[in-house]
């Protein structure tokens, strides 16, 4: 891994975006890491665009600020494409995970020319088939994960297990299906 | 211990450690979290604290000043409007000598309404007599807590004292942090014994009396002495305190100041932007370093201006506008502290960040790309300037 990694997300409000960011700060940080996980924090209502952010450094981080330049973007809702600039900023040495099931023609003319790697994954698919619900968060927690290579799937699959009983530990039941959900969305992630 | 949370969980761990006996506060934004976590252990049972939910932040402190009064060690958490609000207990509970603690969270005051940070809750309070702690981080919020009940309730001092940190950009951050084990908390605050208290029945005594002529001028005076002998305390406290983490704490901290020409002096977490710009400025050979106040109620004035005698340029940065038509506070303070002691550097004032405007290192670059300017020459063509604002400068 380089020594820091910014990474910024975009969804909406209730996809659990800022909830992702916050376990992706977890996951690296039980692998040794310095991190930051923080939401930028608007007038947030359910559907409204959210912007979360992580820092992942082998060394302590000071800096205190938003992400202009990031590494990577996660868009958990492909809708945005079409009102924010999802790729302002992003580096062409990084790259961009969308959830969507949309072509690669429409993808890299949404993306307004990123000269970066092009990630997608279907994580209503995913999340539907190992969940039975729509969160979109689980599956782009993974594909993250895997574009970045913050860790091995294999670390990260360890690691998570500890983070899921601790975040549903009054309902155990959803574990099971919040796993398998990371280890399809690690297998299902394509890129464009 | 190794952990990872946000600056708010990183506070009301820090009072859960300390298990004081009375916590009243009322939530508002951003440090709402702080008393809602705190509420946990205490309905847990984690902690024996007796919570008191008030129905406002002037009844908040008003229980912290009741509880502090009978003998009892107080805390609370606010932001801007709920601290505005306490305004009139705030010099009580100053004027009292009652060591309450405060964490607060700092957030602009409204108006217009804004929810985000700024310094201008803390500098409202400036001049009422409590101690005032700033904090980078997560770390330093929780650090400073430990710390705080030992300053504040020390025989030379016993005045209240606040634990600021940067509402959301540190408040709802999650960082690494180094936790203490409860049993050196514990050890280390140790148990509040207080000279006079209203529930001693061996002594009798009344608190708040009316107090006119004849005394009240010596009674403030006293209370200004308590400010000063609280400089002696807080390097004590910290001294214990760097034998029990390894963690070190002045009035503030230097960074790359042995040689620095250029310096920005800054509070909260905004210093650490400042590090991480200064150290990309050092790569390309510039002498850039930053003076992060911890300490701004007892102001250090000479200890500062004695570490900004050898700079070629300062910048003083203010969260905070006083809006008096000249600088912020904390310049003020300063350069008042500078001309006092005789040190004469260039030195100017940005107002930066208000309402939650993110400050980022790009910035911080454009103020030491202005102190260069000035070290070459010693002019200065505006010293009250403003920093990531549209249509002034």
């Amino acid at each position: 891994m380089q020594d820091l990694i910014e990474i910024r997300w975009h969804g909406r409000g209730g996809q659990g975006a800022k909830t992702a960011s916050l376990l992706l700060a977890d996951a690296a940080f039980n692998t040794g890491k310095y991190i930051q996980g923080f939401p930028e924090y608007g007038p947030e209502r359910m559907g409204a665009p959210i912007t979360a952010y992580n820092r992942i450094s082998n060394r302590p981080i000071t800096i205190h600020s938003n992400i202009y330049e990031p590494d990577y973007v996660v868009v958990v809702d492909d809708t945005l494409l079409e009102s924010v600039n999802v790729t302002a900023g992003l580096k062409d040495t990084g790259a961009i995970i969308i959830n969507t099931t949309k072509d690669n023609d429409y993808l890299k003319k949404a993306l307004n020319g990123y000269n970066g790697n092009i990630y997608k994954i279907d994580a209503r698919k995913v999340s539907m088939e190992t969940l039975g619900k729509y969160f979109p968060n689980t599956p782009m927690l993974a594909a993250v994960v895997k574009v970045s290579e913050i860790m091995s799937d294999q670390e990260f699959l360890d690691d998570m297990v500890g983070s899921f009983k601790h975040k549903f530990a009054k309902k155990p039941e959803v574990i099971d299906g919040n796993m398998k959900a990371l280890e399809m969305a690690l297998k299902s992630v394509e890129k464009v | 211990m190794r952990e990872r949370l946000s600056g708010n969980e990183a506070a009301a761990i820090a009072m859960k450690q300390i298990n004081p006996d009375v916590v009243a506060a009322f939530p508002i934004t951003p440090s709402t979290e702080i008393p809602q976590y705190f509420s946990t252990f205490v309905s847990n049972g984690t902690v024996d604290t007796e919570f008191v939910a008030v129905e406002s932040e002037h009844s908040a402190m008003s229980a912290c000043i009741g509880a502090q009064a009978a003998g009892g060690r107080a805390m609370t958490a606010t932001s801007a409007n709920g601290l505005s609000l306490m305004w009139e207990m705030i010099y009580i509970a100053s004027s009292l000598r009652l060591p309450i603690v405060m964490s607060l969270v700092n957030r602009a005051v409204s108006g217009p309404l804004n929810i985000h940070n700024d310094h201008s809750d803390a500098m409202g309070v400036r001049d009422s007599g409590w101690i005032q702690l700033f904090s980078e981080n997560n770390q330093e919020a929780y650090d400073n807590l430990i710390m705080a009940h030992r300053i504040a309730e020390h025989s030379d001092v016993l005045l209240p004292l606040m634990v600021c940190q940067d509402g959301f950009i540190t408040s709802h951050s999650i960082e690494n942090i180094e936790l203490i084990e409860d049993e050196n908390v514990k050890n280390f605050v140790g148990t509040y014994k207080p000279e006079h208290y209203l529930l001693n029945d061996k002594e009798p005594i009344a608190i708040g009396p009316l107090d006119l002529q004849g005394y009240l001028f010596e009674h403030k005076t006293q209370q200004s002495m308590a400010m000063r002998n609280a400089k002696k305390v807080i390097l004590d406290v910290a001294s214990d305190f760097e034998k029990m983490t390894g963690r070190k704490y002045g009035f503030f901290e230097e960074y790359k100041m042995e040689d620095a020409e250029l310096v920005v002096v800054c509070m909260n977490s905004t210093a650490g932007t400042a590090k991480y710009t200064a150290d990309k400025l050092r790569d390309q050979g510039i002498k850039a370093g930053v003076l992060k106040v911890r300490v701004f109620r007892p102001f250090p004035a000479e200890e500062i201006a004695n570490a900004l005698k050898k700079a070629k340029a300062v910048a003083v940065l203010d969260k905070a506008d006083s809006l008096n038509a000249v600088g912020g506070a904390l310049f003020e303070d300063v350069t008042s502290g500078m001309f006092v002691h005789k040190i004469q550097v260039p030195t100017i004032n940005y107002v930066y960040g208000i309402g939650g405007r993110d400050t980022t290192s790009t910035d911080i670059e454009s103020v030491y790309n202005d102190l260069r300017e000035i070290a070459k020459t010693g002019e200065i063509e505006n010293p009250y300037r403003y920093l990531g604002v549209r249509g002034c400068k």
